[in-house]
């Protein structure tokens, strides 16, 4: 079982935690604009990176809010949380290669 | 011993015998085991060849699981391909096709996976005969459980919707469930079984001896099984098409590319340029140890989410349902197996004193309406077969068979056409979330 660093709560185990996929995917302003392209990548085109993935989280059991987090999942090694609206940490943590 | 492995009630179609080598392919029959097992068995051949990688192939395979050497197999078999090579990053078999519960199943929802399914599973019926190996193909029969309304409701739909494609499946009471598997609790615990989807031609199959046995007749036919080849990239010419290979062990020319790499299908595709609607979750599985027949069919339960089956070896092969986060590290976490075998417990109270011996993980490639891609891609010459999720193994040989057949003619075979990378943009899902039958 994984630790997770929730921003507002500090560090609990995974178990008051649900996933809550890809971070930073704005739904569109006006999705009756959309090509049928645009919405089907709001939809259903996500990142699957093999590496450095930033992700929603949701501390359910706990403060009961959402932040997102950096992870390697290459390792499951959680690299940075943050909270909603703040940037993704660019530092140091974010370059470090995923191991193979 | 190897009796129970080898199977040699038919002789093989004489095509077969046309072998590449200057050496045919030593064939299992009742004859050759008894010949063998009298000299101690020390004049067997190596079932495939260690091959190395050549500069140029026709066609190059991406993954030798089961559905990648199938693929080979049949483009060599069915369309005449002389020149193919399957490259696999570790070893054939070693991805999901060696981590899978073994579990063959067709009762899907939709008209588009009926038909794909149950081509599968068609093929199944016949395929220790077609390769010459024993696969170990059981129908012993697959029980779906229902343990609300409105599984009852799914459930009695799934029935319904099979049977008006001539897909077997029945609706079980819980008494008949118990008939079909004894062992079986229906009462007392916190969600009773109300009833049981029951597919009657469903089962098991030994899933090393299907890479095993299409990598031997694959190879028999001339394709290069390349282990401990990985790639790196993709080369493409100035038309886009692809044009080579970037391995770890050199750079392979190949104008035809088929893609069939699990959960690192994106990865791969990514290197050609072509995104995919593909997440990839650890799915994991566990066995226990060893114990006598007691456990005659499959039953798997979606809700309090476990499914089991006995291997021909005694252990209870269970599946639990996938992490709740995308990875590629082949582990998931213990709560997600402590919970499946939860559920096995409260449904087989019997078990709880069994030990359990390993437990593992495997990548896999879940598209949005859990349903697969087998197409070609936007890049000339690129296919890719993958989005089977959770549930690829049952499909093996029929997912080998369309691919190597849309490989062959660059464009889809009728079963597989609406199983494109753009019905996320046309909106013709082809949704399976209940069929899928793995809690996602």
């Amino acid at each position: 079982m994984l630790l997770i660093e929730c921003p507002y709560c500090g560090v609990r185990p995974e178990l008051e935690f649900v996933y809550g996929g890809q971070a930073h995917v704005a739904r569109p302003h006006d999705p009756a604009a959309c090509s049928d392209e645009q919405w089907a990548e709001f939809l259903y085109w996500r990142e699957n990176a093999k590496g450095v993935h930033a992700e929603r989280w949701r501390h359910t059991h706990g403060c009961g809010r959402f932040f997102n987090a950096l992870r390697d999942t290459t390792r499951d090694q959680f690299l940075a949380t943050y909270r909603v609206g703040e940037r993704p940490p660019a530092a140091s943590s974010r370059e470090r290669e995923p191991q193979p | 011993m190897l009796v129970a492995i080898f199977d040699a009630r038919h002789d093989l179609p004489p095509t077969y015998r046309l072998c590449h080598r200057d050496q045919t392919m030593q064939r299992f029959s009742g004859l050759s085991l008894l010949r063998r097992g009298l000299s101690g068995h020390r004049d067997w051949q190596p079932q495939w060849r260690k091959a190395e990688p050549k500069p140029a192939y026709d066609a190059v395979i991406v993954g030798g699981g089961g559905h990648g050497l199938g693929a080979a197999y049949y483009l060599a078999r069915e369309h005449g391909l002389r020149s193919v090579a399957v490259l696999e990053k570790g070893w054939i078999g070693g991805g999901n096709t060696g981590r899978n519960t073994t579990i063959i199943r067709s009762n899907y929802l939709r008209d588009e996976s009926a038909a794909l399914y149950d081509h599968a599973l068609k093929m199944w019926e016949g395929l220790s005969q077609e390769l010459n190996y024993n696969v170990m193909f059981s129908p012993r029969g697959v029980m779906m459980l229902a343990h609300t309304v409105h599984d009852v409701q799914v459930f009695k739909r799934h029935v319904h919707a099979n049977r008006a494609n001539g897909v077997d499946n029945e609706w079980l009471t819980p008494e008949e469930a118990r008939g079909v598997c004894p062992v079986l609790t229906t009462d007392g615990i916190r969600y009773p079984v109300l009833g049981a989807a029951f597919q009657g031609r469903g089962g098991t199959a030994r899933h090393d001896a299907v890479a095993w046995g299409y990598a031997r007749a694959a190879d028999a036919l001339g394709v290069d099984i390349i282990e401990n080849c990985e790639v790196t990239g993709i080369r493409r010419d100035a038309r886009g098409a692809v044009q080579a290979l970037e391995t770890s062990r050199g750079v392979i020319q190949a104008r035809r590319i088929g893609v069939c790499a699990a959960g690192h299908s994106s990865v791969i595709l990514r290197m050609a340029g072509v995104r995919l609607p593909l997440e990839s979750y650890p799915l994991q599985a566990l066995v226990s140890e060893p114990v006598k027949p007691i456990f005659p069919c499959v039953v798997m339960s979606n809700t309090i989410h476990a499914y089991i089956s006995q291997s021909d070896k005694g252990e209870l092969v269970i599946g639990a349902g996938t992490d709740a986060y995308t990875s590629y590290t082949q582990r998931g976490g213990l709560h997600i197996s402590s919970h499946a075998l939860e559920a096995i417990c409260e449904l087989f109270p019997m078990f709880r004193r069994m030990r359990m011996l390993r437990n593992w993980g495997g990548i896999v490639d879940v598209s949005p309406d859990r349903s697969p891609i087998i197409a070609r891609t936007p890049v000339p010459g690129l296919y890719v077969n993958c989005g089977w999720g959770t549930g690829g193994f049952k499909a093996t040989p029929g997912s080998a068979h369309l691919f190597a057949w849309t490989i062959a003619h660059d464009r889809p075979h009728p079963i597989n056409a609406p199983f494109t990378i753009e019905r996320f943009r046309e909106g013709r899902l082809i949704d399976e979330a209940a069929a899928a039958a793995v809690a996602h």
